[in-house]
């Protein structure tokens, strides 16, 4: 509260100095994450990420006419669509928002989509949802649907690139009977299909039982070189690999997202020596310029945080460009800033790119997770691939 | 030399899971067969007995293991066992003090019993989550393997590997041991005959001079003993978490019923017997066939009769027939 209350004066005495100023305008953008509800705890540093971002761009006093922008929280609460459409609809029209920086989870992002921001035409950029389903490729969206995430197919055709360049083209599936899991599972077995590997099996598992050797014992009938388990480290994944560890029906591993974190060297050691994983993640130089942007505001490694920076630098940056801050007109340049051609734009240098923009140059926004938007408008992602040496999880690359 | 590989993979994935899964589930069926057998109601509150003696065995094992006190290469836990045991008698007892033998006493039909049991069950279910919390505690330490599979392979030369795990082993050797003694107690001494003999006929054996709280109260010792062991044999092999061991109930229901209620023989049998369907029906018979049968009989698919989510289903089916077509179980027990 304290802090809100110091950016609101914050902003008050911006908003004063700019007034001061004469060429008066006011730039409005919704926050619509889940403040409450299951990711709740993620929430705060995504919408401190976004609201740093709005800061930088109202400071340097070059968006439109010194303009300055302004932040409107709501809550997306992560799982009830019907609450996350209302509030959508009250930013929009009791609020006037320029453009939408959320929301958060995928299913209320869909129904705050379709509802509200295609209805009313503003500009929608989720710094994290990842469903394949939110991927408009025949322009549902009207091109208003923008997302500095990955979708979770874009994780499957990742994981099919690791596997093929290790040599590996005969795997065995498992997944956490979930949408999560399943999402993922199907989408890698696509990808790895497509490009002439063979997915023996693709069984679910279920989460929290206490034994998963009925569960490995098919798996190893279907045999493979490498077992997938699309699970969570401290769900069921990591009873399926004690299990096909013990019967020696598999040695090595293959571990997306849901399974990398320190739960698994714990339980595994050296055991899965030589297993590999790919997991979001970048090196680019924007990510430390980021953390050392936030310095001790709040967290900026925190996940989906810099994703929130970027969602809400580019819909500031595209209205630059448009010289708008009308949906209709800057939708159109979303793209443009995101991508190259033109100069790279890193955390803390929105000011440059504004001006840039101003003098009718191009930018290349990279920003903190290196963006680089695909498809219909959505983050190629960056992902950090590990191998398991000597029972500790490295970095073999960035792709 | 393929069919020996071919036994091989079915010792790993089938025969030795079984035999560890059926041993388990055969003593928490003697446990419900002796309470049906003597008791004369179906105990619903076993699943949390054997969840609650566990509790109490990991609570001491890990009280052991910030010691220091180790058991070289055997778990712990069979050294905290024997609390474990004494702490899960002292809830039974307690439990039949205040709340069976008020039925007891107004003689009332075995039904109310059995949702009595239903009541305790619940307590007991609450009681352990309070104390442990709901999430999986695994405690098992020592030795993991008896022999592994790079051992093993490096041992024959087959391309296929076997592994048996100390708690695989020390699970078969302890319900051997528990069973003889069982049996040895039961046919041989002077309680087990009395407690026999109040099974067959009660009024008969009120009318020899044989006290019938004595006869309740070893019968409630020797089932917090049985659910207990049971109930760390399980945990050490798998790992403890309090809504499995619920779940357990149905396998060792259906076990106690197939093999013949009240029939000690009966439940080791139905142990086993489910413990191997349950395996059986939901392994993917594939390499094995890849193995032991000629080139062009192998199967295409991965020849598994029900996904391994059906895992219960198997012993509710099981238990249907039985009560369907030989309602006393297969050792001809009491009919339910």
């Amino acid at each position: 509260m304290k802090k809100l209350l110091a950016a609101t004066a914050a902003t008050a005495l911006m908003a004063g100095a700019a007034f001061a100023g004469g060429h008066a305008k006011e730039v409005k953008i919704g926050v619509i994450l889940g403040f409450t509800g299951p990711i709740e705890s993620l929430t705060p540093s995504m919408a401190d990420g976004a609201e740093l971002a709005m800061k930088e761009v109202t400071d340097s006093g070059m968006l439109l006419d010194a303009a300055t922008v302004t932040s409107v929280r709501a809550d997306s609460t992560c799982i009830d669509a019907g609450a996350a459409t209302a509030a959508a609809e009250r930013l929009i029209t009791a609020d006037k928002v320029d453009g939408i920086m959320g929301a958060d989870c995928s299913g209320v992002t869909g129904a705050i989509l379709n509802n509200v921001a295609l209805a009313n035409g503003v500009v929608m950029v989720s710094p994290s949802a990842t469903s394949p389903g939110l991927s408009h490729n025949d322009n549902e969206d009207n091109g208003l649907f923008f997302r500095t995430a990955p979708s979770d197919a874009r994780q499957g055709v990742v994981m099919t690139e690791v596997l093929m360049e290790e040599g590996i083209n005969e795997v065995a599936v498992t997944y956490t009977n979930n949408d999560y899991g399943k999402g993922l599972a199907d989408s890698f077995q696509a990808a790895f299909e497509a490009a002439g590997g063979t997915v023996t099996i693709n069984a679910a598992h279920e989460d929290g039982k206490a034994d998963y050797s009925a569960e490995v014992g098919a798996l190893a009938a279907a045999g493979g070189d490498r077992l997938v388990v699309a699970g969570y480290v401290d769900q069921g994944g990591s009873g399926i690999v004690r299990a096909a560890l013990d019967s020696g029906a598999f040695d090595t591993f293959h571990f997306p997202d849901g399974m990398i974190g320190t739960k698994l060297e714990e339980n595994f050691g050296d055991e899965i020596d030589g297993s590999t994983g790919q997991h979001p993640g970048t090196d680019s130089e924007g990510a430390a310029m980021f953390t050392a942007l936030v310095g001790d505001a709040f967290d900026a490694t925190s996940p989906f945080t810099p994703e929130a920076y970027d969602a809400t630098a580019l819909i500031l940056l595209a209205m630059q460009a448009a010289n708008s801050k009308d949906s209709a007109d800057y939708k159109g340049k979303i793209m443009d800033v995101a991508n190259a051609p033109g100069e790279q734009i890193f955390p803390g240098q929105l000011a440059k790119a504004l001006q840039i923009l101003k003098d009718g140059g191009d930018i290349d926004y990279v920003g903190a997770t290196a963006v680089e938007l695909i498809g219909a408008g959505e983050s190629a992602g960056n992902y950090r691939q590990i191998v398991v040496d000597g029972g500790k999880i490295t970095t073999a690359k960035y792709r | 030399m393929d069919l020996l590989n071919a036994f091989v993979v079915l010792s790993n994935f089938v025969l030795i899971p079984a035999i560890a899964y059926g041993s388990q589930l055969a003593l928490g069926a003697l446990g419900v067969t002796l309470i049906y057998g003597i008791l004369r109601f179906s105990n619903f509150a076993h699943g949390d007995t054997m969840a609650f003696g566990t509790m109490a065995t990991i609570l001491i094992t890990w009280w052991l293991q910030s010691l220091g006190v180790s058991f070289g290469p055997l778990p712990t836990a069979l050294l905290a066992l024997p609390f474990g045991i004494a702490v899960c008698v002292l809830l039974i007892l307690f439990t039949d003090r205040f709340v069976y033998r008020f039925y007891r006493e107004q003689k009332a039909k075995p039904v109310i019993f059995v949702i009595v049991s239903l009541g305790v069950m619940f307590i007991m279910n609450g009681l352990v989550r309070f104390i442990i919390g709901p999430n999986d505690q695994r405690f098992a330490d020592g030795e993991r393997f008896i022999i592994s599979v790079r051992e093993f392979k490096a041992l024959t030369g087959l391309k296929e590997g076997l592994a048996i795990k100390t708690t695989q082993g020390i699970t078969v050797i302890t319900a051997v041991l528990v069973v003889a003694a069982l049996f040895y107690f039961l046919n041989r001494t002077r309680t087990g005959k009395s407690m026999r003999a109040y099974s067959d006929n009660e009024d008969l054996a009120l009318l020899s001079g044989i006290n019938p709280e004595r006869v309740v109260m070893v019968t409630w010792l020797i089932v917090a003993a049985l659910a207990t062991v049971a109930g760390v044999l399980y945990g050490l092999d798998k790992s403890f978490k309090p809504f499995v061991y619920f779940q357990l109930l149905l396998p060792i229901f259906a076990a106690a019923i197939v093999g013949g209620l009240g029939n000690p023989l009966g439940a080791i049998a139905g142990g086993f017997t489910i413990a191997f369907s349950e395996v059986m029906i939901t392994y993917a018979w594939k390499k094995v066939a890849k193995y032991a049968l000629p080139e062009s009989l192998e199967p295409d698919g991965l020849a598994q009769l029900l996904s391994t989510d059906y895992k219960f289903a198997v012993s509710f089916v099981i238990l249907l027939i039985v009560l369907l077509f030989r309602p006393t179980g297969l050792f001809a027990g009491k009919s339910v």
